[in-house]
């Protein structure tokens, strides 16, 4: 027997710092979370993979037709719908992830109460599984750039940067608000509805230079205000706006960090109470 | 060498409350805080830890003990004495109020039959994901797989989704995984119950198997003969106390006279029914007490060996002159499977009279040919052939093995022995 291994379970008082080498140890077991997610999401439905394409298709042309067409919203630049589409990637990701992340600890109640394994798991592996979807709905936006034959650029270089923005505050936000579900099934039900606002004060439908200058910088407290004008720049080309997205990427990494703190705060409880 | 596991001054504080304002809404919390601005609203925190009110209570109080290497330590206690509550503390699930637990090895916990689960997954599927949800490597799982499927017997099922399997099958594919688990610590709580019995055979042997191999083992269970052929050490706890650290032999005599000493206020074999078990609001409660015992009138502690005489006394109240009533006596499997009824009607020499008031009706079993495991006991009233009363799991009854046969073969499969003879011609 390894006498090396020695593990003291005792009251823990405030925050607790991530325990890396924990999540090393059972970083199989989040492999396996995001796989069953994908999976169980691919078995139920018969389009599977293909939803990841067909939900940011779909809300690209009904924005075209009546954001575009109908209501006269303009691109600032490329092709109304290479513009939509590739907020609306951004934006789509953003908001699956917050809502199933919100609901994934009372979706596992057995996992949390029957074994022990980092909490930290169940949300960041709903989200995992809709990174997946992420980048099943960017290969479509490359298709649609050869389509209207928009050049793509070094610039794509950036897109992860704002990936990994888009994820860190979906993270902050799912950390979060999973936590406070345990307690207040209230979440639940305002999640959707916050999702739901937060899309029309994020600009997907319509460029940021639509809102006056000086109201910018108070739209990019929104962290998914920079990513969707991030996305656009990296990937269309779009006028780069770095106080904006530098701001919202700071608020992003805000949003992670108070997230992880919260998460960490609250999830001895998890067990007791869920 | 320093024992395994050390348990030291180990204590949990439940409120009681917390788990009800589970689905407490921001409404009412608000509502609360208004009602009473000047109660500081603990933080959900001091809620689990410092804060005591009279809605909390102590699912395990100064806990003391050591597990050394290798040893197998059955955990016995009544309903609600704590043993789920330490064995979730050992394997981190909750954390302790006070005190601490050091672990020396690494660790395995089994406290619900196929954790994790997922119904559209196939069994190879879940094989997997239940294998790393209870902390085994994905190599592990590799070279275990067939053998995982052999003990499971899901053969052809491999590929199905477990949403279609019986519940047997099921079970036995959960159990398949578990008993591969490969630990330096392995905690079990009463999972075993759930296995049809000729499986859960097999996993206890499979557990024994791997407590020769060197295993620690800490062992939850109800059943009393598994807890005395399976472990070596006992451990007994009464309303979250240890009141008892020893062999297991000295822990399951310590239980038995725990439970069916002076001052209990219920008898292990005397139940009371207007109290214990299930009985549907529809019914009103007419039965009283269910007392069992062994021939002779001996109060019938633990359990009975197979073929043994069972007598049960069934006091029950009629509340006005009724000229025709009856009782009957179900034993149940754990499954909920009706094994065998036995009823006041069966009896030939019924006489029928008009009673009121407390009565006692005693059925005697002259051999319970039950095969060895746990069985549910649901009593019942009938009045002119309609059930006015009826208390499911009245009170578990266990049945030992015994030399049934008198050639040392313990009838274990199938669900009662009946005598049969051979002889070649
Ligand atoms: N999450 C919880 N919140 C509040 N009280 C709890 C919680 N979990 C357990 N309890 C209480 O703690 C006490 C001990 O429970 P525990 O589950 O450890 O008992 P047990 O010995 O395993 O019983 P059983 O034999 O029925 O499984 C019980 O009174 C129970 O009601
Ligand atoms: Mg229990």
């Amino acid at each position: 027997m390894s006498q090396t291994f020695e593990l003291v379970v005792k009251p823990r008082k405030g925050w607790q710092p991530l325990d890396f080498h924990e999540i090393w140890l059972y970083r199989e077991l989040l492999g396996f979370l995001v796989w069953r997610d994908v999976k169980v999401r691919y078995k139920q439905t018969v389009l599977g993979g293909l939803w990841a394409l067909l939900q940011p298709l779909a809300a690209m042309l009904i924005f075209t037709l009546f954001f575009n067409r109908l209501a006269g919203i303009q691109s600032n630049g490329p092709p109304y719908p290479l513009f939509a589409y590739a907020g609306v990637t951004a934006w789509t990701f953003f908001s699956n992830a917050v809502s199933a992340s919100s609901n994934s600890l009372i979706g596992n109640q057995q996992l949390i109460s029957k074994v022990y394994f980092p909490r930290i798991f169940v949300p960041m592996g709903a989200i995992g599984a809709l990174l997946l979807d992420m980048l099943i709905s960017l290969v479509l936006m490359f298709a649609l750039l050869l389509y209207y034959r928009w050049p793509a650029s070094l610039l794509l270089l950036e897109l992860p940067v704002f990936m990994l923005g888009s994820f860190l505050a979906a993270s902050g936000f799912g950390l979060i608000l999973s936590a406070m579900n345990v307690r207040f099934r209230d979440v639940k039900y305002a999640v959707p509805f916050a999702v739901q606002m937060g899309f029309f004060v994020t600009p997907v439908i319509y460029p940021l230079n639509y809102i006056p200058a000086r109201y910018r910088l108070a739209m990019s407290l929104n962290p998914m205000t920079g990513m969707v004008e991030g996305f656009r720049h990296s990937l269309l080309g779009t006028a780069a706006q770095w106080n904006v997205m530098g701001l919202s990427l700071a608020v992003s990494v805000l949003i992670f960090v108070t997230g992880l703190y919260t998460f960490r705060r609250m999830e001895r409880l998890f067990a007791d109470i869920i | 060498m320093p024992p395994i596991i050390e348990i030291r001054n180990l204590s949990k504080m439940y409120r009681i409350g917390a788990h009800l304002h589970k689905d407490e809404t921001f409404r009412e919390l608000l509502v609360r805080t208004l009602r009473k601005p000047w109660v500081r609203r603990p933080s959900p925190l001091a809620e689990a830890t410092g804060y005591s009110d009279d809605d909390s209570i102590w699912a395990l109080k100064d806990i003391n003990f050591d597990v050394e290497e290798g040893d197998v330590v059955g955990i016995i206690g009544r309903n609600g004495a704590g043993k789920s509550t330490l064995l979730k503390i050992i394997s981190r699930i909750t954390d302790p109020t006070e005190g601490f637990a050091r672990i020396r090895g690494r660790l395995a916990s089994l406290l619900e039959v196929g954790t994790g689960f997922h119904p559209e997954l196939t069994g190879r599927e879940n094989i997997y994901l239940n294998g790393a949800i209870l902390g085994m490597r994905k190599a592990e799982i590799e070279t275990k797989f067939d053998e995982i499927v052999d003990f499971g017997e899901i053969g052809r099922f491999l590929d199905t989704p477990v949403k279609f399997y019986s519940s047997g099958m099921y079970v036995r594919l959960a159990f398949a995984v578990a008993a591969h688990l490969n630990p330096e610590i392995l905690v079990v709580d009463e999972v075993l119950a759930v296995g049809d019995l000729a499986f859960q055979k097999k996993c206890l042997g499979k557990m024994s198997e791997v407590s020769q191999g060197g295993r620690t083992v800490l062992f939850v269970s109800h059943n009393l003969a598994a807890v005395q052929s399976l472990c070596r050490k006992g451990v007994v706890l009464k309303e979250g106390r240890l009141v008892f650290n020893g062999g297991a032999n000295d822990a399951v005599d310590h239980y038995m006279q725990m439970v069916s000493g002076p001052g209990e206020t219920s008898h292990a074999n005397v139940v009371d029914l207007s109290r214990a078990g299930t009985r549907n609001r529809k019914y009103r409660p007419l039965l009283r007490r269910l007392e069992l015992l062994t021939d002779n009138g001996v109060p019938l502690l633990g359990g009975i060996p197979i073929g043994a005489p069972l007598k049960a006394l069934i006091h029950f109240r009629l509340e006005s002159p009724t000229p025709s009533f009856d009782v009957g006596l179900g034993f149940d499997n754990l499954y909920g499977q009706r094994i065998f009824s036995a009823h006041s009607a069966y009896e030939p020499k019924r006489v029928h009279e008009v009673r009121e008031g407390e009565q006692v009706f005693v059925c005697e079993i002259p051999q319970l040919t039950l095969t060895p495991g746990e069985y549910k006991l649901v009593a019942w009233v009938e009045i002119s052939g309609g059930v006015v009363d009826l208390v499911e799991d009245a009170a578990r009854l266990t049945i030992g093995e015994s030399d049934f046969y008198g050639t040392g073969k313990v009838p274990r499969s199938g669900t009662c022995a009946l005598e049969n003879h051979w002889r070649l011609q």
